[in-house]
Order: structure tokens, then sequence, then C-alpha cells
């Protein structure tokens, strides 16, 4: 197993870290990855001495699409199991204001996270095998007013990511897309989450974890979102534009 | 959000804040007077503050061990299953636990727990190397055995400070399988009997049938256990040396109504514990988390008093009033027909501290579910405690007037002076700070 490392990309968020637990626990060798990766040493010692694993940080900026080919180069093992955590909610009603503001929601969640997964889907195709994980989200079911430009980013990773495995099925590359509801995590603090719809990095991350290892490739982790979002996408437009949820 | 311990009782609105740093962390006693709150396993409102209760579950991390001395450095909000889970496998257990493993390394150090070998090692304190504390204006330092702010931090509850770091060392154990004897006991003479005759065991607790009345008052299975060698397992068990795998945990899905556990149901199985307890008395084998953590497995089950939620009182009566104190609870208990599940008689070590509660004697657990006949008795077996020298648990409490509290204990108007004069009162105080007035 320690052959398998498993990179992390936003390493710092709450899921990813829950993420990189799990795999560590499994005893697989972690890559994290995030701005600023030392400010992490603390994780990495933690996860050393609970799993006694090599876990290693790795500077990764997903808005310097540039830097990627680099910071692959820069890792010290081709990962077999890459786990896309980034993602950035920004404030919708600031990104209807300024676009800048809606540039970097759908720079943080589809345009970065789509160019780093390209280049390890590549490389993962050219060795015949690989998993990679990108953690969407059901926002990109269906656009709605309160988060339209976050949802309609998650919209284009979500496509890219089902574009992505079917290319590369029966390339011996796997690719699973996670549809997280709501989380308890940094990014949803302070929100007033229904209970019953809400789950936690933790578990996500056991739920993750086996979908992987089963070769699940779309998953909503709690399954009642998968009749939310069934519904939710069936209502008819006329309805649905009049509608405020 | 609605907040309360883990005996559902009291709930009270909380300011609950959840900080991911140092700075955070200060920031939170800008907001006035907090409390630290680990994972919630206080039954009472110890960990509670109406306007600043400061969960400390980001502050998880292990920091650094050394398999030399078995000293592990931790955040405060590390929990002990993770500990176990960790270090078992490597040869160490803590060397005190309380009856969960659902405890945070803060909240164990902030109630001082003892666990079933006090009277062989004391409580959790006496194996803390030194403690981070964050204490007025978000100053933090470091504390060891007998400087003052150590002393009174063990056992403290939270009210010196924030605890955000320790050094505990763990014990060397060569398997994580627990040889148990359980010994019937008839009565309570008998029950204390067997206790003062097993002082040397490592772990001793007993069970006590505190439903029970006349000739039978007082009995009880009582529980020896030692950490198994090696060399002692039989095959089967060998082949798993850290105990039997994790048992799939069940949790109670709802709570169940207050009918369910009433008198006649509870006095069924009291006495049906005890005679399977006599029919299975001897010697066995059993894995740690059974053994230390019987109730673990039922995830939840603080639902099973129902939605009123319950209050366990937990008192120890120094040593030669234990056996009349003893008896008058149970008398007590009896005549209020107030059933107790779940009752628990320990026989505690000596420990001289600032304001921790165990002292050489015996303690006794009981929990009842909450109604307003059930508080009325506590407060009767409160008078039977300090009439005979005791004193109580406050990380069991939710309920205890102050007036009880100063009576039973003067080293709580110590406890209080010293947080007044060093100015800890006025940034560190919880809704159980406030209620018993320390």
């Amino acid at each position: 197993m320690t052959d398998q490392p498993v990179l992390i990309l936003g390493g710092r968020s709450d899921i990813g870290l829950a993420i990189a637990h799990r795999y560590a626990d499994l005893g697989h060798t972690v890559q994290l990855a995030a701005r600023n990766a030392q400010s992490l040493s603390q994780e990495k010692t933690d996860m050393e001495l609970r799993y006694g694993v090599t876990v290693t940080l790795h500077d990764f900026d997903v808005l310097a699409p540039d830097t990627h080919e680099a910071f692959l180069d820069g890792l010290p093992a081709l990962p077999q199991i890459a786990v896309c955590a980034v993602g950035y909610m920004g404030d919708q009603a600031e990104s209807q204001r300024d676009p800048a503001a809606a540039t970097l929601v759908m720079r943080s969640n589809f345009e970065g996270p789509a160019n780093i997964l390209a280049l390890l889907a590549n490389l993962f195709e050219t060795r015949g095998s690989g998993t990679l994980i990108g953690i969407s989200s059901v926002a990109g079911d269906r656009g709605r007013a309160t988060n339209y430009v976050y949802g309609a980013a998650k919209a284009g990773f979500t496509a890219f990511l089902s574009g992505l495995r079917n290319r590369l099925a029966g390339r011996g590359v796997h690719v699973l897309t996670v549809l997280p509801g709501f989380v308890a995590t940094r990014m949803t603090e302070g929100l007033d989450l229904p209970e019953k719809l809400t789950t936690d990095p933790e578990t996500l991350a056991v739920a993750v974890a086996r979908a992987a290892e089963k070769r699940r490739n779309v998953i909503y982790v709690k399954g009642v979102w998968a009749v939310v979002m069934l519904v939710i996408r069936n209502i008819p437009e006329a309805i649905f534009k009049k509608l405020s949820i | 959000m609605k907040l309360s311990g883990w005996g559902r009782y009291p709930v009270a609105d909380c300011r609950l804040s959840a900080p991911r740093d140092a700075a955070d962390l200060c920031a939170c006693l800008d907001a006035g007077p907090g409390i630290a709150r680990g994972n919630g396993r206080a039954y009472g409102d110890s960990a509670m503050n109406a306007s600043n209760t400061i969960s400390m579950r980001h502050f998880n991390r292990m920091i650094a061990f050394d398999p030399e001395t078995g000293q592990l450095i931790t955040e405060a909000g590390v929990i002990l299953g993770d500990v176990i889970r960790t270090f078992l496998p490597r040869g160490w257990f803590p060397p005190v636990t309380p009856g969960t493993k659902f405890v945070t390394i803060g909240g164990m150090i902030a109630a001082d727990v003892h666990g079933k070998n006090h009277h062989c090692d004391g409580s959790f304190g006496n194996f803390v190397d030194w403690i981070e504390v964050i204490g007025p204006g978000g100053e933090m330092r470091r504390t060891a055995p007998g400087e003052a702010l150590f002393e009174w931090t063990v056992g403290g509850m939270g009210l010196t400070g924030l605890i955000v770091r320790a050094a505990v060392r763990l014990t060397a154990v060569e398997t994580g399988w627990i040889r148990q004897r359980t010994l019937p006991a008839p009565t309570l003479a008998a029950t204390m009997d067997t206790f003062e005759t097993a002082q040397d065991a490592t772990y001793s607790v007993a069970w006590i049938d505190c439903l029970s009345t006349g000739a039978r008052q007082g009995r009880s299975l009582v529980m020896l256990g030692e950490h198994a060698a090696l060399d002692e397992l039989p095959p089967r068990a060998a082949r798993r040396p850290h105990g039997p795998p994790a048992r799939r945990a069940r949790s109670v899905p709802a709570d169940l109504p207050g009918f369910v556990l009433n008198r006649a149901a509870m006095r069924a199985f009291n006495a049906l514990y005890y005679r399977n307890g006599c029919r299975k008395a001897g010697t066995g084998l059993v894995g740690w988390d059974p053994f230390f953590y019987p109730l673990d497995s039922i995830l939840g089950w603080n639902r099973i008093y129902g939605r009123r939620g319950f209050v366990q009182f937990q008192c120890v009566l120094p040593l030669a009033e234990s056996y009349a104190g003893l008896s008058a609870l149970l008398d007590a208990v009896a005549a209020a027909g107030q059933g107790a599940f779940l009752s628990v008689l320990k026989r505690f070590g000596t420990q001289e501290s600032r304001f921790s509660f165990p002292m050489e004697g015996y303690t006794l657990a009981l929990d009842f579910p909450v109604s307003r006949r059930s508080l009325a008795m506590m407060e009767r077996l409160d008078e039977i405690t300090v009439t005979h020298g005791g004193r109580f648990y406050l990380a069991k409490d939710g309920r205890l007037k102050p007036d009880t509290l100063h009576s039973a204990d003067p080293r709580a108007a110590a406890f209080r002076a010293m947080r007044q004069d060093t100015g800890l009162a006025r940034e560190f105080s919880s809704r159980q700070s406030e209620r018993v007035q320390i």
C-alpha cells in the first residue's frame, strides 16, 4: 500500500484534510498540496504520528495554472490517487456586483481544478492506472439565485470530471465525482445547516475512500441528497424560476 | 445554539465558537468570560457558557511521542479513543481512563478524571508532565507539577484558563487484553470487604444494585482486572494481541419515552444483571474496550432516559464514614423509589489535591432520569453526603446548590478566592461555576 501515494490538492481544506487522514489511516503515503504548504507542518506531524506513514508538503496554487506542471514534477512520486478538494464559495452578492470576484470563484472551482486534473489525467493515462477524485457540489446540479456563480463553476467541474471518466474508461484510470450536500466545514461555518442533510468531513472521507475502492462513478455521500437533487433537477424551469430554494 | 452536557440536562442557549488557531482562541476571550468545551462528556453544565463557549475540537493534533518514556505531547482537543487507537498497537495505554473513551485530553485534565485504578495510581493528573494554558489577556504559560497554576488547573474544571496542550505519560502494556475476575458480593459490607482485600488488583470497580433492600442491600458484582501479558494469552487471543476487533457501535435511534425505564423495569434489570454476574463469576479474558468502556458501544446511550435527560449523582465519602454513608445513601434511594439504572461503586486511594474530586474512601455514582421527584431525592443524597464528610464530582453535576458544595468542600472557597485574586474569575466562567459560585 505504501507505494500508492495519495495526492491531496487543497490540503488545508477540512474535506481535503479529512480525506488525507482517511488514506493515511489506510496506510497510504500522503502528499498534501496547498498554498503556503509549510504551515501545514502540524498536520503532517499529527498524521505521521497517528498512522506511521510519510506525509510530504507541497506548495500548490490552483490559480497559477502555468506552475502546475512544475508542481507535478516536484512531487516525490506520481500519485496513485489524486483528490481535488480545492473550493472557494465566495459571496454570491459580491460575485453579482463585482465581475472580478465572480471570476475568482469560477477560476478557483473550475479552471484551476480542471487544469491540474487534466495534467494528472494525461500522466495517469500514460501510466495506465490511477484514480482521480473530484470534490464537486450539488450546487452544480442546477443554478439557483443564491449561489449560481459557485454553482456554475461546480457544474463545469462536474461536467469536466464526467468527460474525463468517459475518455479514460478502459484506459485503467478511474474518475470519481463526489457531490457532497452540506458539509460542516470552515466554508459553511456560521450557516444554519439542516442536521439531516449535513454530514461531517470525517464521514465524507470514509465514504469517498470506499467509493474509490469500489470504483463508483458519482456519489452524493448522504443518500437523501440524490433524492433532493432528483426533485430539484426535474422541476420545470417555468416553475423553478419563481421559487426561492 | 442549544447546548447541554452528556446528561442532556440542563439545556441552555449558548454562543459556541470553534477557533482554529491560537490567535482565534485569544480573540474568543475578548468576547467576555468564557469556558472551553471538549467533546461534551461532562454530564451537566461544566462546559457551557451562555455567551462564550469555546469548542476545542480543532485543537486535535498530536505533536510528539517519545517511545522511550511513553510521553505523548498533544493538543487538548485530542480524543482519548484516538490515543488508544494510535498507541495501543505500539504497546502503550492511557495511565488512567474514565468510563468513556470519547473524552478529550483537555477535559481529562480539567476534571482530573479517575479510573478503576485510582486506588493504585491516583488520578490522571499524576501522569501529566506539563500543561500549556492560555490565561488572562491571552497569555500562554507552560506549567508543571509543583507550580500553583498546574495544581489548580488539574481538577480546575477549565476555570484557570484554556488548556491548549499537554504532555502526558502513557503506560506500557504488553497486550490489549484484560484478565478480569468477577466477584459477587451479597451485601454492602461484603462488597467493601472485597475491595479492601483486593487492594493489589490494578483495576477494581463494582456495579452495585442500588434497588435491592433489606439483607440484599448493596449487593454488587466487584470486577477486578489486570493487563494480560503476552505469554498469558491463549492462542486465539494471541493472534490479536491488541484486543478483539472494535465492536460495531450501535446507536440509540430515538429518545425512549419516560415510562420505559420505570421502577419495575429497572429493578428487574438490576436483579437479572446481578444473577447473571453470579453465574458468570470467575476469571476471564476480555478486551480493553468492553472492560473499560462498556457503554461506548451504544452510541448515544444518554437517550435511553428520554427527552428530559438524566442527572448523575457522584460523591466520595471518607473511608471511616464510607459504610455508614453508603448505607444511608442506599436507604434514601430505596425509600424514594427512584430507579438508578447504572450504579457504580469504587474504592479510591489517597489523594491530596487543590481542587480535584478524589480522596481516600468510596465513591458512588448513580444516575436518575430528570424529574421533580428525582431532583428532590438528590438533594436528600446531598445532605447525607455532607453529613458524612463527603464531596461531589463537578464533572457529573448539573444541579448542585452553592451552599451544598461549599459546605461539603472548603477547598471551593479557596478556589474561588484564588480565581478572584488572580483575575481568572473575570475571564473564565461556566454555567456551573456561576451556579455553585466558584
